[in-house]
């Protein structure tokens, strides 16, 4: 289904922080696929710890362990907060 | 019989939405066009790809005060990656193809014309028309020009009967579908890689994967042969290690340190010369080396290299103020010439563009790109990079980034080719939608 979302500039659309252009290639806030997971919504710490699971190797991955060893974490941290407050 | 894509009646819509779409552009007058406020600072964007899409939507996102306009020739955008699916059978022309009514519909004033000039003084691009459009500031992300002069005996009328299939335009991808479909079994496909940099380097080894996949099936006693500009590639071991197991015995790999460099075609004759072999093809698809699209030297962003230097934190032209450059025609240091590096370069543009026009210093940022290359129906591998601007460069972030692994397991190669499909819905719905 493709749903057009425009996200309006006034209250509640947080801006992008530049960070986190590259994560929406795959999780889409809007729209995306069912196959790759919803990030929008959940909670910070919830991502925070799934980097961070990703990062040690800890949960096993595709793409998401060679990407999460690219970000610091005061980034993570600023990725999850975003995703958080989309909703 | 597709593994994605969705229903056979899915696709049958898309169909009539495309037909639809290009009715409505048809007897759509070209002018007059919603008008920019005036005095609202206006961008203009050449080229409605990735880039350049991902782009308009970010403006449009971003700031509703700043006035975008796509200009795009095709009425219709083929997208290229994971187009060489078709050739596999796996997917269709439909799943590739994408309308702009999803971009109009975001307020985006999208102009189907091509671009012949550009007049960095008086800040203007020339439309085909003859009509001008000013701008503010310019993004062009118009993507690749192919260098037909540079095989002897290639040229854009050859193109026609081996086709390269290397743009964002239905037609070549499908003529080359038709020739294997054609072509009698115990034949030889040939294939030709250029140097880079090139648009996804990956694309040729995928091409080869794909048509390997259908000849194994269908053409059993077919070959298939890869005549390479370069001595190595992108995921060679991967490629290799899957070929080996896939379709053993059926792709050749011939590097210049082995055959030579390529020297010349013969289209009439069927033959693709190396400095010291000779190859009977019965299907070829050359892929010539490639520079940033014309409209680009026009503009005075190309280098002597044919490509664009930029501005890492901007994407603004090294060579021209008030011009942007992104996707594939831009030198961004490692960043790779991909659609989802372009998607992203759109996105980091559109807000330092913001940032400039409101008179503030735009922020840098990481970068992230993830490339699928389908290997086989459940068999893709992946190329992931993080990259971040150090002194006026896109460099890789150490530690991270890198490719799948060598010896993975099936149900590992049959996620990352669910994984491919996915991202292409998730980011061509979120660029063209």
């Amino acid at each position: 289904m493709c749903v057009l979302v425009v996200v309006p500039t006034g209250a509640g659309a947080a801006p992008l922080p530049p960070v986190v252009a590259g994560c929406c290639g795959c999780h889409a806030v809007h729209g995306g696929d069912r196959a790759l997971p919803l990030l929008a919504g959940r909670s910070a710490s919830q991502i925070v710890a799934e980097m961070k699971a990703f990062r040690t190797g800890a949960r096993p991955a595709t793409v998401m362990g060679r990407i999460a060893k690219g970000f610091t974490p005061d980034e993570i941290a600023a990725i999850a907060a975003w995703y958080a407050g989309q909703r | 019989m597709r593994e994605a894509g969705g229903t056979a009646a899915n696709a049958k819509n898309r169909r009539q939405f495309l037909r639809n779409a290009v009715a409505a552009a048809a007897t759509a007058a070209p002018w007059p066009l919603p008008l920019i406020a005036q005095g609202a600072p206006h961008v203009v964007i050449i080229g409605g790809g990735f880039a350049g899409a991902s782009c308009a939507r970010a403006l449009r996102k971003d700031n509703a005060g700043v006035g975008v306009t796509l200009v795009e020739r095709q009425h219709i955008y083929t997208a290229p990656p994971l187009c060489n699916g078709i050739l596999g059978g796996l997917r269709t022309l439909a799943d590739q193809q994408f309308g702009y009514g999803g971009i109009r519909a975001a307020g985006i004033r999208v102009v189907n014309a091509a671009a012949t000039a550009v007049n960095p003084h008086a800040r203007s691009v020339t439309l085909g028309s003859g009509d001008k459009l000013s701008y503010d500031r310019l993004v062009i992300a118009a993507g690749i020009e192919l260098r037909f002069d540079a095989i002897a005996g290639y040229s854009e009328a050859v193109a026609e009967q081996l086709p390269h299939a290397w743009t964002s335009d239905g037609t070549q991808i499908m003529l080359l579908q038709r020739q294997i479909e054609a072509m009698e079994d115990g034949g030889l496909v040939a294939i030709t890689a250029p140097a880079n940099p090139a648009r996804c380097p990956p694309a040729p080894y995928e091409r080869a994967s794909m048509i390997a996949y259908f000849l194994k099936r269908r053409k059993p006693r077919s070959k298939l042969v890869i005549i390479d500009a370069k001595d190595q590639f992108t995921m060679q071991a991967l490629f290799q290690e899957a070929w080996n197991a896939l379709y053993p015995g059926l792709i050749e790999w011939a590097p210049p340190s082995k055959g030579g460099d390529i020297a010349s075609i013969d289209a009439a004759k069927k033959t693709i010369n190396t400095d010291f072999d000779t190859y009977n093809f019965a299907v070829a698809s050359v892929i010539p080396p490639q520079k940033a699209a014309a409209i680009a030297a026009r503009a005075g962003v190309a280098d002597r290299t044919g490509w664009c230097p930029v501005d890492p934190i901007t994407f603004e032209s090294l060579l021209q103020k008030n011009i942007h450059v992104i996707g594939d025609a831009a030198l961004a240091g490692a960043m790779p010439k991909s659609a989802f590096a372009a998607a992203v370069e759109g996105e980091l543009c559109a807000s330092a563009i913001v940032a400039l026009i409101a008179g503030k210093t735009p922020a840098g940022a990481k970068l992230l790109s993830n490339c699928y290359s389908l290997v086989g129906r459940d068999y893709a591998i992946s190329d992931t990079g993080v990259f971040r601007p150090v002194a006026g460069q896109y460099v890789e972030v150490a530690g991270a980034g890198g490719v799948s692994p060598l010896d993975g397991p099936p149900a590992l190669r049959a996620e990352e080719a669910r994984f491919a499909h996915a991202w292409f819905r998730t980011a061509t719905r979120e660029t063209f939608g």
